[in-house]
Parts: C-alpha cells; sequence; structure tokens
C-alpha cells in the first residue's frame, strides 16, 4: 500500500467519534468573526455596528492587491461591535459581533438537498469557477487556510497535472472528514471535479488511509460508477501524511523540492475534501462558506461529537453540547494533537480553518519532563522532511543561526514527529520553531537589502 | 471555571522513554547470561553483579558527592547496562577488584567525565575492557573452560579461545591449527572458551531479535558489522585457508557482542542511516584487520573505540536523505 517514503510516526489514533453521525449545532448567542482566518493580509469589515445581516451576507472584503479573502456571516441579526477577540493563535484579533436573531438565509443560496452536477450546469468554465470559489471566501479547509483560488491559478510557468484530494485525516482524534465523505459523497465528489476543471487538469486523485475503509469503499464505488478520472488512493495509515508535500509523494512518487518550491512545481494541486465540499456548495448551491464539520473530542469528554457548526460558535459552546469540560486542569486544543493549538480561553470562535477541538486532561495535559539527549536517532528516522531535529534544536537553543540556515531548518514542516517520538521528552520542536522563525526574518531582511 | 494548560503542539506522546530504551537492552542480553552461567558456572553471575554494582555505585556517588546533582541520573538504568556489558567482557574467572577497577574507569572516567549519559564520547564498557587489557593482559587473558559445573569460579581450569587458534594459524602458517576449533554446533551454544557474556551466538542472536522487535535499536549497524566481517573474511579464506572459515570469524570472540550490543550504543554511534552503514562497515573492516594482522587475538573492542572517535566526523558528512533531493522525472 501506497505511503510517503521518508520517515513518519504511529500516534494512537483515538478516533472516538468516527460513528457518530453529523449533527447540527445550536445557533449562537452572538457570533464572532475574526478578520484573519487565512493566509495572508486580514479581510476588511465592509459592516457597521447596528447593520442588519442575513445568513451569508458579505461582512468583510479581501484587502486589495494582497493575499486575502472575503468573510461571510454566518447568522442572520445585528452587527452589536467592530472590535477584536482573541483567536486560536492566542493574539487579539480585530473581529466583527453579529448578536443572533431568527434564522434568516440570503434568498441568493439553493437550500434544497438536490444533488446539482456539470451536467446540468454545462455553462460552467475554469474562470466562472474560480470567480465563484473567490467571492464565496473558500480557503483550504484542512487547518492552513490558504485561499483557494490562489492556489488553483498557479503562476503561468507551472502546468498542474493532477488536483490531489486530501482526505487523509493522519490527525489523531479528528473525525470530520470522515464523517464529511461519508454522509456527502457525492457532493464531495461533484465538488472534485469542479477543482479538476477549475485547474484544467485531467486526473483528480483522493487520498484516504487505510483506516477509513467505509469511506475508501464508499468512494470507490461511486468513482467506478460516475466519476471516471477520480481514483480513490488508500494509504498506509502514517502520520503526517496529510501534510501537502508527504500526501504527493505518497500518491504520485514526486518530491517537492526545498522552498521556495510550490507543489504545483511537480505539477499537483492539493485540496483538502472540505474544500471541495465547499467549493460544491459555493459554485452549485451558490453558499458561501459560513460553516463547517468540527469534531468536539477528548478521552474525558461524554460524548465526542461531530458537528456542522456555524462560523463564530464560541467553542465553549460546542464543548458544552458533549457534556462539559473534566473537571481539573485541562488544556483545550484547536485542532488535533499533533499541530492544533493549546486555546487560552475556550471563548475563541470557530473559524474556517477549526477542523476540531480536542480535551485532554489530567495526565495527559502535561508534557512530561525533559532529560538528556542520549542521541538515539528516533528523531531523525522520524522526519518525514529528512532533518536532523535533534542537531537543529541544539544549534537553534545556542542561536547558531547560520548553521541551522545550513541545516536547511526552513524545510521543517512542525509536524511534531521529533518531538512526539523522543524517548528523552526533549522540547525538539519548540526549539526548532524559534530557529526557523528566525532564519525567515534573516532571509527576509537579506533579500530586502538586496533590493535596495 | 478551568485551568486551562498552554503549551506548543504536539500534545502527545509516544511514551518512549530511555528507561525503557535501557532497560530492553538488558532484557536482551538475560538470554546472553543464562547461557554463560551454563558454560562458566556461578562465576559468570558473580562478576556481573559486582561490575552492576559497581558501576551503579560510581554513578550515584560522583552524581551525588562531585557533580551535586539533585536528579538521580541511576534511574535511567544507563549505569546498569554499562555494568553488563562490562562483566559481558571479561574473563568469569577475573579477580572482584579488577571488575571494579574497570567500573570506576568506565563510569568515572569516560561517562561522567564527559558530562554523563548522552555526552560521552566512547562507549563506557569498551573503554573499561580496553583499560583493563592494557593494564592486566594477563588476567584479562586468561580464559576459562567451559563446562566445568556451575561452582566454577576463580579457580576454574584456563584454556586457549577460538581467537587464539586463529592467530596461532596464521602466525604458523600452518592451517592444520585450524583443526582444534571448537565445531559450529559448540560456537552456536557457547560451549567455547572467551568472555563471559560472548560466547553464545545463539543467545546474542536472540537478543538481536528482541532489540529489533522492540524497536531499540535498527539493523544497519548489526547488519553492516556482519556482513562485511564476513565477506572480507571470506575473501582471505579464499585466498588462503590458513584465516580462519568466516563463520568462525563472525561467531568468535566479541563479534557478535559488539556488533548487537556495543557498537549499537546510542550515544557513540551516528545519527543517519548512512552514518551508520558506513561505521558498521569500517568497524567490520578494521576488526578483521586487527585480529589478522594485530598484536591482540581479538579486534572487535577496540575496532569500535576506533570508530567512536569518528562518529562526530561522519555525522558531518553523512546527512540523512532530505526530502525534496529526488529529481522529478520528465
Amino acid at each position: 500500500m501506497k505511503t510517503f517514503r521518508i520517515g513518519g510516526v504511529h500516534p494512537a489514533e483515538n478516533k472516538l467519534s468516527a460513528a457518530e453521525p453529523i449533527k447540527v449545532a445550536e445557533l449562537p448567542k452572538v457570533a464572532v468573526f475574526p478578520m484573519g482566518q487565512h493566509i495572508g493580509a486580514p479581510a476588511l469589515p465592509i459592516v457597521q455596528k447596528g447593520d442588519k445581516v442575513k445568513v451569508g451576507t458579505q461582512i468583510a472584503k479581501p484587502m486589495e492587491n494582497a493575499l486575502s479573502t472575503s468573510i461571510f456571516s454566518s447568522v442572520s441579526g445585528t452587527v452589536l461591535k467592530v472590535d477584536t477577540v482573541v483567536e486560536a493563535s492566542g493574539y487579539k484579533k480585530p473581529a466583527v459581533y453579529i448578536a443572533v436573531e431568527g434564522d434568516e438565509w440570503e434568498e441568493s443560496i439553493d437550500r434544497s438537498d438536490k444533488l446539482v452536477t456539470l451536467r446540468d450546469k454545462p455553462e460552467l468554465t475554469p474562470e466562472s469557477i474560480i470567480e465563484k470559489v473567490k467571492n464565496a471566501g473558500i480557503v483550504g479547509m484542512g487547518g492552513a487556510c490558504f485561499p483557494t483560488h490562489v492556489k488553483l491559478m498557479p503562476p503561468p510557468q507551472f502546468k498542474p497535472e493532477w488536483v490531489i484530494i486530501n482526505a487523509v485525516e493522519c490527525e489523531p482524534y479528528l473525525t470530520a472528514d470522515h464523517r464529511l465523505m461519508l454522509e456527502k459523497a457525492d457532493e464531495v465528489l461533484v465538488g472534485v471535479e469542479l477543482l479538476m476543471k477549475a485547474a484544467k487538469v485531467k486526473k483528480g486523485f483522493i487520498g484516504v488511509e487505510e483506516n477509513k475503509p467505509d469511506a475508501i469503499k464508499l468512494l470507490t464505488e461511486k468513482c467506478a460508477a460516475q466519476y471516471p478520472n477520480i481514483e480513490v488512493v488508500p494509504l498506509k495509515t502514517k502520520y503526517p501524511q496529510g501534510g501537502e508535500k508527504q500526501l504527493i509523494d505518497a500518491v504520485v512518487r514526486r518530491q517537492v523540492p526545498a522552498p521556495p518550491a510550490l507543489p504545483v512545481s511537480v505539477g499537483a494541486i492539493i485540496q483538502n475534501v472540505g474544500t471541495a465540499f465547499a467549493v460544491y456548495e459555493a459554485v452549485m448551491k451558490n453558499k458561501p462558506l459560513f460553516e463547517r464539520i468540527v469534531t468536539v473530542t477528548g478521552k474525558q469528554l461524554k460524548s465526542p461529537s461531530n458537528f456542522l457548526t456555524r462560523m463564530g460558535t464560541p467553542m465553549s459552546q460546542l464543548i458544552e453540547a458533549c457534556g462539559g469540560l473534566p473537571e481539573g486542569e485541562v488544556k483545550v486544543i484547536g485542532g488535533g494533537p499533533m499541530m492544533g493549538k493549546a486555546l487560552v480561553n475556550t471563548e475563541v470562535p470557530i473559524c474556517k480553518g477549526s477542523s476540531g477541538v480536542l480535551i485532554m486532561s489530567g495526565k495527559d495535559a502535561r508534557r512530561g519532563e525533559a532529560e538528556p539527549c542520549i542521541r538515539c536517532a528516533k528523531c531523525v528516522s522520524a522526519c518525514p522532511m529528512g532533518l536532523e531535529p535533534y542537531l537543529l534544536a541544539t544549534c537553534s537553543a545556542k542561536k547558531m543561526w547560520d548553521k541551522v540556515e545550513a541545516e536547511e531548518i526552513t524545510s521543517c514542516i512542525e509536524c511534531g514527529s521529533c518531538q512526539f517520538t523522543c524517548p528523552s521528552n526533549r522540547p525538539l520542536l519548540d526549539l526548532v520553531r524559534m530557529g526557523k522563525q528566525t532564519v525567515m526574518t534573516n532571509i527576509r531582511a537579506r533579500q530586502m537589502a538586496a533590493k535596495k | 471555571m478551568n485551568k486551562l494548560i498552554v503549551s506548543l503542539s504536539p500534545h502527545v506522546h509516544s511514551g518512549d522513554s530511555v528507561k525503557k530504551n535501557m532497560y530492553w537492552v538488558c532484557i536482551a542480553l538475560i538470554p546472553a547470561l543464562l547461557c554463560s552461567f551454563i558454560s562458566f558456572g556461578v562465576g559468570a553471575i558473580i562478576t556481573t553483579a559486582i561490575s552492576v554494582a559497581a558501576c551503579v555505585f560510581f554513578e550515584w556517588a560522583i552524581n551525588k558527592f562531585m557533580l551535586k546533582n539533585p536528579k538521580c541520573t541511576v534511574c535511567d538504568g544507563s549505569a546498569v547496562l554499562t555494568g553488563i556489558l562490562l562483566a559481558f567482557n571479561l574473563p568469569s574467572n577475573i579477580q572482584p577488584w579488577i571488575i571494579i577497577v574497570g567500573a570506576l574507569f568506565a563510569i568515572g572516567v569516560v561517562k561522567m567525565t564527559f558530562g554523563g549519559l548522552g555526552c560521552n564520547l566512547f562507549n563506557p564498557a569498551l573503554a573499561g575492557r580496553a583499560f583493563l587489557l592494557i593494564s592486566f593482559p594477563v588476567d584479562m587473558t586468561t580464559w576459562p573452560n567451559p563446562g566445568q559445573g556451575f561452582g566454577a569460579y576463580l579457580d576454574a581450569e584456563t584454556g586457549a579461545t577460538p581467537l587464539a587458534i586463529m592467530k596461532e594459524a596464521f602466525k604458523s602458517g600452518n592451517a592444520e591449527v585450524l583443526k582444534q576449533l571448537p565445531s559450529f554446533q559448540d560456537m552456536l551454544l557457547g560451549n567455547t572458551g572467551g568472555c563471559l557474556g560472548e560466547v553464545c551466538a545463539l543467545a546474542l542472536i536472540f537478543g538481536l531479535i528482541i532489540l529489533l522487535v522492540k524497536k531499540v535499536i535498527t539493523w544497519h549497524i548489526p547488519v553492516s558489522i556482519m556482513a562485511t566481517v564476513v565477506v572480507f573474511s571470506g575473501l582471505l579464506n579464499l585466498a588462503n585457508p590458513v584465516y580462519a572459515h568466516p563463520l568462525v570469524e563472525l561467531m568468535s570472540g566479541g563479534l557478535l557482542l559488539g556488533a548487537i550490543f556495543m557498537a549499537t550504543d546510542y550515544v557513540t554511534s551516528p545519527m543517519s542511516k548512512s552514518g551508520q552503514l558506513v561505521y558498521g562497515i569500517a568497524i567490520g573492516v578494521l576488526t578483521v584487520v586487527i585480529r589478522t594482522y594485530g598484536a591482540y587475538p581479538e579486534g572487535m573492542s577496540f575496532a569500535i573505540l576506533i570508530m567512536n572517535a569518528f562518529v562526530p566526523l561522519i555525522n558531518n558528512k553523512f546527512k540523512p536523505k532530505r526530502f525534496g533531493e529526488v529529481p522529478a522525472k520528465k
């Protein structure tokens, strides 16, 4: 069975909510929309205090001449204020607060369940699809939140050959993508066709790990019957297979060169399976991106669940719906346990990239005590980028910035495999992140100086 | 309101620990210890116990009274492991005080002086053995014969080891001498003279399987050493029958013990797979060269110690294969 060729680890899967059908989360009383929900420049609010909005009303526009995208209201009601909110990163960011009144949708949105296929809309062109994706505020739903329309328009020197759908969900605990594939398979597959058409490629792959056999079976049958250009690729379960570069290697056996090369340098455009679904809804149902599936899970949580959640809903509301936080010390993580961010409060709103809320408590919430490095080389074997985490961490701690740059620290994808595997519990990734950020800053400073 | 804990990702851990790795190596050494008891009697157990106790004591005392470190470094199991490995490299009838001197050198000089676990350049147990071999050459090369009953200890009868026979054959240029070698079966089961932990090939290979299955080590170092020794000594054997059969070479002396348990020491072996292969091949070549042309009959421990010194250079030169270096097809 296919998988990526370098490194990787096997964290306990703990997919507690895999058998839980998607439930619709209750509407919040106040929905909060941070303006920086995507990579790039934050969006600019176009509403003011007192404005009335409906579900699907645009409330922020992309910053001009920058990597940015729009934001839409997920609720109907009145704008309370334009202020700041502490978001998942822990920083305060500008945000729009909307008091919820009823649930009135924009008339342009098609709310029926009827499947609309490409055959029903022969008038769609690659350009019109990309325009709709752009106007619906769609970003990568896997967590990186890169604006999708930009990915679909690579620089002209590159020629994409395939769209590869990331349905790997290699993070332990998370099951949102798994449930989406089971419950919205046709919509997802039409979404993949739309992405293929927009990127002007003939071949699409869906990479799914073998720990989701039901999804592999369902999608394979549907592809064989109705979508001959899409191939479902079962992958051997291994973390971080959902990393863009690892997925390309696993599916088409090509390795993206070191940064600044892009996946499209080897002919691949990667999109998350949740993004494919969002693209379907945007293009076929005229529905902008304002809700997503969120897994709320944890070993001490009463009822781990998958929710269809409106953006802006505070995480605390979802946690309450699953039985509330357990007693004692807890860690609330936005995302999965390998790459998710520990939150400073539970009022953080669900954003476009919120794939999950994970609660860890007691001993699980604490790191083990760090011991001396015994040079066992397990971090070197685990690193999916072929780096030497022990060396990068030690040299970063000693502030040897030139050395870590020469050792290709900028290739680090921050997957955490090294720290996960370290028998001495060393904070390898903490140190490597610090080194990587410093080196990136140095590189940018050099580029600026060279321009002058 | 709960107290929220905040830390950077990753938020889960494999559960692996230094302790687990050290104790799995100790467990993998138990079959060899049992075989040694059967071959050499109670002396094997006494020597191992003295060595472990001395290593643990010296590490504890140095850590507590000289370094004044409040953390328990003995608890990680590395001193126990060094003790077992040092004992395995000694004859079972050696005087207890010599063992204690070896333990002091191994722990006190080779390990703790450099900063303790993770910082030592050389394998402590092997360096201890080399120190004793140079300081007490007669005691260190007088090996008891196997099969003298379970009570055999200091007064055990002694005799020549396979390595000494091989050396003699080469020196005299007479291949007939090799006929004195024990049978393959005896070498597999440990029914031959030698250091207490090195004689039973079968038990050592069983230990290797434990280490591989528990993912304590990877195959690269042991397999590259063994393959190199078999190929190199096989070529010598083909060229001239005064050189022993490659399988005899493989199963005699400390080769298996060294390849499986000493060369794979985490701290003193290279970090990348390619580096580990280079290191293993170099150890294999050096071992055969020393065994064949050197002054000592045994070359394994010196070969490993010499290559320990090259590990930093190997780490600098042999990097893991980076992602993305494969040129795209087209």
